[in-house]
């Protein structure tokens, strides 16, 4: 409801066509001399696990702000790096920080070691069957289950019984992120079953006694969180949001953007947007995390 | 009289190239989705770069999955060595496949036999339809089935430590194979003349002994042409073994443990694969050995329903 349409109440319906018309037209006007105006062009490239997010972010973007066009691009954080230093992008995309001597080539070439935005949050809970005794687990031990090194529960404190392990199909960004930062790129044990989706994966766990997934942390159906530690000695984390935006939930990355210099006019723009409530508001719909507050 | 027979001449003409035109038009379809498959696998062959990653030894030897360690079979084509050993894939088929045959063929063979020699008519004419009704489900409702309720009951029922396993797919992927065999049993077994069943009973022997060493024998072919139909929807069925088989690469052939097969490979990681890259490429790869695969099957299948129709008929020599 527009503003002058108080409490919604009906008017007739000549008078709200006219209402209509105004900014219609303006926008119609709007549109055909935004190109001229501010033929503002934003690249992204980088990061394949943020490639849908970007996508989402430029077409709410784009939608609200005819006069930008942002293009979207992947091929890896590294692939982003690269394109950053060799200036053929505005917004380098990457889900691990930038290493030092990526650093230095920017540095080099530009005098500039760039601006690193964190954008959202990648992380993952780690579901049990209800029933199961063990309660936490390390990162370690996460680690063991998975590669097949870990196979009986007793030997991280539950029952003697084998563990089943769900996982996801390999072109999923969580399967990626799961490798990737639990894992540490070690592969994934052969036995570990691959299932269509977080809801599949809640699901099964759910129906399975000794068996471990996981996934985003919104499903909570007849399964449990298992409470993660960084290392032995640290205290145990449950995903709650509270602990995941206060960063202290251990499966979790930040994700950014780099730019070259401090973003300026359109980039800008863009970037506050994005950190804006209805960027970030995309984030969680996407399937992330929101960024640290 | 003779326009009216000209103008039928030309319209049986007519339909005579119409019907030689359909036949066409599906032959040279399957060619050219065999060109298509054969093309985009053939990289597997030619690209340098693509068969680094998964050249034909790759495929199908046993490799380390990191320097030093032991000679694995591994489907890993996501993974910081990709890995595209197809091994597990073969495997997992053929284990559903085993199972599925091994629940499916002896239930509509019995069914098949029950319903041609023993049931009253009325009964038949319920029980035909009804089975035929069953391959008329969609796989995915089986498959959710299977996934769902079948699974936690085999699991059960067994003590397994999987509740995803090739018992409970084999089972479900044998529901949608029982149909098949069904149909084709039950016609071979219903063409068999009268005369065998009424010389068999005119020589003293019992219904059960008619059927059994009379009636079915005599079917044989057309019985071992369903069984190789059944096989052939068994190894290309997807939807059934992506939702129920847990989709783990695993390389053993207990029963009792997940697998992966090979069409569910496709259908689960088709999708969001980089064109043009190695993963892309040996999926094609696997299509066209499935292509192979149902092709070579059905082959043998017409070849030994030939010979066996000769020898039966007598005119084998």
């Amino acid at each position: 409801m527009s503003p002058e349409h108080p409490g919604g109440l009906t008017r007739p319906a000549a008078v709200r066509t006219r209402l209509l018309k105004v900014p219609a037209a303006l926008l119609l006007a709007l549109f055909q001399t935004a190109p001229s105006m501010t033929a503002a062009g934003i690249t992204i490239k980088g990061s394949d696990t943020m490639v849908i997010l970007n996508q989402r972010w430029a077409e709410n973007y784009m939608e609200k702000n005819p006069g930008v066009v942002i293009q979207v691009t992947g091929g890896g954080s590294g692939t982003g790096f690269t394109a950053l230093i060799n200036g053929s992008t505005d917004i380098c995309a990457a889900s691990r920080p930038m290493k030092e001597e990526e650093f230095r080539a920017l540095e080099k070439k530009y005098g500039s070691r760039g601006v690193e935005i964190p954008v959202a949050q990648d992380g993952v809970a780690v579901y049990l069957n209800e029933t199961n005794p063990v309660n936490e687990l390390t990162l370690a031990q996460i680690r063991d289950i998975y590669t097949g090194k870990i196979t009986n529960w007793k030997s991280v404190g539950g029952r003697d019984a084998r563990i089943i392990l769900y996982s996801r199909e390999n072109n999923s960004g969580t399967y990626m992120f799961f490798m990737e930062f639990v894992l540490r790129n070690k592969d994934f044990s052969p036995y570990a079953m691959s299932l269509p989706g977080t809801a599949a994966v809640a699901n099964a766990t759910s129906r399975d006694k000794n068996s471990i997934g996981y996934g985003g942390s919104a499903y909570a159906k007849h399964i449990k969180f298992c409470a993660v530690k960084a290392d032995t000695d640290s205290p145990a984390i449950e995903p709650t949001e509270e602990n995941i935006l206060s960063g202290r939930y251990p499966v979790c990355r930040n994700l950014f953007f780099y730019t070259l210099r401090k973003p300026r006019g359109p980039l800008e723009q863009f970037i506050s947007w994005v950190m804006g409530p209805e960027g970030q508001e995309i984030v969680a719909q996407t399937g992330y995390f929101p960024v640290k507050r | 009289m003779k326009p009216s027979s000209l103008s039928h001449s030309v319209s049986e003409k007519i339909i005579e190239t119409f019907i030689h035109l359909s036949a066409a038009v599906s032959i040279v379809g399957l060619v050219l989705i065999f060109i298509f498959i054969g093309k985009e696998s053939l990289p597997v062959f030619t690209s340098p770069e693509i068969r680094r990653e998964a050249s034909l030894s790759k495929i199908f030897l046993p490799q380390s999955p990191e320097p030093g360690e032991e000679k694995v079979f591994r489907w890993q084509p996501v993974s910081v060595v990709p890995k595209y050993s197809l091994l597990p894939l073969v495997v997992g088929t053929l284990k559903a496949t085993a199972v599925a045959l091994l629940f499916a063929i002896p239930l509509a063979l019995a069914a098949a036999l029950f319903t041609s020699e023993f049931a009253p008519s009325w009964l038949r004419e319920w029980v035909k339809p009804v089975i035929e009704l069953l391959a008329g489900i969609p796989s995915v409702v089986m498959g959710f089935f299977a996934l769902i309720v079948m699974a936690t009951y085999v699991q059960e029922l067994f003590g397994l430590d999987f509740r995803l396993n090739a018992i409970s797919a084999g089972i479900a992927l044998g529901l949608a194979v029982v149909p098949v065999v069904y149909t084709m049993a039950e016609d071979a077994l219903s063409a068999v003349p009268q005369s065998y069943r009424e010389g068999s009973i005119a020589l003293g022997a019992t219904p059960w002994q008619t059927a059994w060493r009379v009636v079915l024998p005599a079917a044989f072919p057309g019985i071992f042409a369903a069984c190789i139909l059944g096989l052939g929807r068994a190894i290309g069925e997807t939807m059934i073994v992506l939702m129920a088989s847990g989709n783990a690469a695993v390389s053993s052939w207990s029963p009792t443990d997940p697998f992966r097969s090979l069409s569910a490979t496709i259908a689960a990681e088709m999708g969001e694969v980089v064109r043009g890259s190695t993963h892309y490429h040996v999926l094609f790869f696997i299509g066209v050995l499935l292509f192979l695969f149902t092709f070579f099957i059905n082959y043998l299948g017409q070849l030994f329903v030939e010979r066996l129709r000769q020898k039966l008929s007598g005119t084998d020599k």
